[in-house]
């Protein structure tokens, strides 16, 4: 028992993964787990002191679709902890095995030996469904609900945990207002009549609505234009900051890592390289890293980067959302 | 005797035969509906008999209509002549269209969509109810306009095994040498089929989720 105890928090000596659905297996795949079942932890709501949050650690995970006896390595030798409140951005180039990770947060996949740890306890003992609709959950594209409304997409957690009409039409209100979208006949609207900075907007409020401790974001903003990009990021920087829920967030863009980051953990291969500070992320001289800062403006200018992260809400043009 | 003289002095029995052939219609499609579409909901998840009930469906389709008739007459309980077995061979016809529009409809959802509602915490249930049969609703709808124009057609086969319908009248107008009687089957039943394409298009054009 540590002195504070992890909220979420992932073992494992080796691990093969398995979408989530077939269940007999995953069953299966549960008994091997060897992993350390850390307390669970009792948080008082609305506290924001930093405390770990989140920890993934181990050294080899496998991933195998249905039919794939051999599996296939697509995570290894992680270790990872991630404190309450904090905003941890997994860097790294596609198949690095950054959305592997996040997957395994919520149950969509499934260690078969080791374990990972959500507040204390390990994602397959809670119940999936229960586990899921405890995280908010945001991808590219935003993946809406087509004949759904907006007002029904951002309702859709609540209704599923069965909360009075009146209550989420008032929290459907003020999550649009939340990220900026209280104007017009928005909640009426349907996805198709959004453009894609407001269907990633409408996303967010989703994945927000039944008030999660954690939030995971697979690339939220990836398929915008830059413009529309760069707006969202800013908000939702000052959302992040505002709302001080634990946020997991994948992308590829180290300009968007050092925007949002608390720390930024950066995959290769499946292995992690490096978790470090923004701050520090910069000054490393690992390959990868050297890579990624060099990717930042066409040169090796990591300082303005680093400027540019450090007091973002300065940035013109800037609304909170 | 011209065409229109006929028409009018046997509109009631044109009229009742016309009924008659949309009941074995709906009776039929009522059965292949019930049959076809909780199949489809049953096969997404289950490769192995996908291939099977999909495979079997194609089969039916296969066989010539005068054929399938032909095949039930001498299959007892479900067999001989009558409107038991035209119904048999008609629910067998209508199967696939509807089978197969089901499957497609429900696995051609997008991947986005279907992660985010699994990993909102929708049950697999809760998935198949509130979103993908939602959103295959027009697909599986399609399936069910082509399956019933079909079965309209085939129907009118159905005469040569004592099913009624408008078979009836063409099979007798042939006999009789008669195209005023010939035609008092096939007009009506060309309508029935234009008239059920059109309404059914329309139905699924107000349910299509773009």
């Amino acid at each position: 028992m540590t002195a504070n105890p992890p909220e979420i928090s992932i073992q494992f000596n080796e691990v093969k993964y398995r979408v989530h659905g077939t269940t007999a297996e995953n069953r299966a795949a549960a008994q091997g787990y060897t992993g350390r079942y850390a307390e669970r932890q009792v948080l008082r709501p609305g506290k924001r002191k930093p405390e770990p949050s989140l920890w993934i650690a181990g050294q080899k995970a496998e991933a195998q679709g249905a039919g794939d006896t051999q599996g296939r390595v697509l995570i290894a030798n992680i270790s990872l902890e991630i404190h309450a409140g904090q905003t941890v951005v997994l860097l790294g180039r596609s198949g690095s095995g950054k959305t592997t990770l996040l997957r395994l947060i919520n149950r969509m996949l499934e260690p078969t030996s080791g374990e990972v740890l959500v507040q204390g306890r390990p994602t397959t003992e809670w119940n999936p469904f229960e586990l899921r609709r405890g995280i908010g959950y945001v991808i590219q594209e935003a993946g809406l609900f087509p004949h759904f409304t907006v007002a029904e997409n951002i309702a859709l957690v609540p209704s599923l945990e069965k909360w009075e009409k009146p209550r989420i039409a008032a929290r459907v209100e003020e999550l649009l207002r939340l990220v900026g979208l209280d104007g017009e006949d928005f909640a009426a609207r349907y996805p198709r009549q959004l453009s894609g900075g407001q269907r990633q907007r409408v996303g967010v409020a989703r994945a927000l609505a039944a008030d999660p401790r954690i939030l995971l974001m697979d690339e939220p903003f990836g398929a915008l234009d830059p413009v529309t990009r760069a707006e969202l990021q800013r908000e939702f920087g000052a959302l992040a900051k505002r709302l001080g829920k634990t946020i997991v967030f994948v992308t590829h863009d180290l300009r968007e890592a050092l925007l949002l980051a608390a720390r930024i953990v950066l995959l290769q291969n499946g292995k992690i390289v490096a978790s470090e500070t923004p701050q520090e992320f910069l000054k490393l001289q690992d390959a990868e890293v050297r890579a990624f800062a060099d990717s930042l403006n066409g040169n090796s200018d990591g300082n303005r980067a680093a400027k540019e992260q450090v007091a973002p809400e300065r940035r013109p043009g800037g609304q909170p959302w | 005797m011209s065409a229109y003289t006929f028409f009018s002095t046997h509109r009631w029995e044109i009229l009742s035969t016309t009924l008659e052939h949309l009941e074995l219609v709906l009776i039929s499609m009522a059965i292949a509906v019930a049959i076809a579409i909780p199949l489809g909901i049953f096969i997404v998840q289950r490769p192995g008999l996908r291939t099977v009930a999909l495979g079997i469906a194609s089969v039916f389709q296969t066989i010539p209509s005068l054929a399938l008739f032909g095949f039930l007459i001498p299959i007892p309980f479900i067999g001989g002549i009558g409107k038991r077995t035209a119904v048999v061979a008609l629910v067998l016809y209508a199967l696939l269209p509807i089978l197969r529009n089901t499957y497609v409809g429900l696995t051609g959802i997008d991947p986005a969509v279907l992660e985010a509602a699994t990993a909102m915490g929708m049950t697999p249930g809760q998935v198949m109810w509130r979103v993908r049969l939602p959103l295959a609703l027009s697909v599986i709808l399609a399936g069910i306009r082509t399956a019933t124009v079909i079965t309209i057609g085939v129907a009118t086969i159905a005469a040569a095994i004592g099913a009624g319908g408008l078979g009836t009248f063409i099979f007798r107008g042939v006999a009789m040498v008669s195209d005023a009687v010939i035609l008092a089957g096939a007009i009506p039943a060309a309508l029935l089929a234009l008239l059920a394409d059109g309404l059914l298009a329309l139905l699924e054009r107000r349910l299509r989720v773009s």
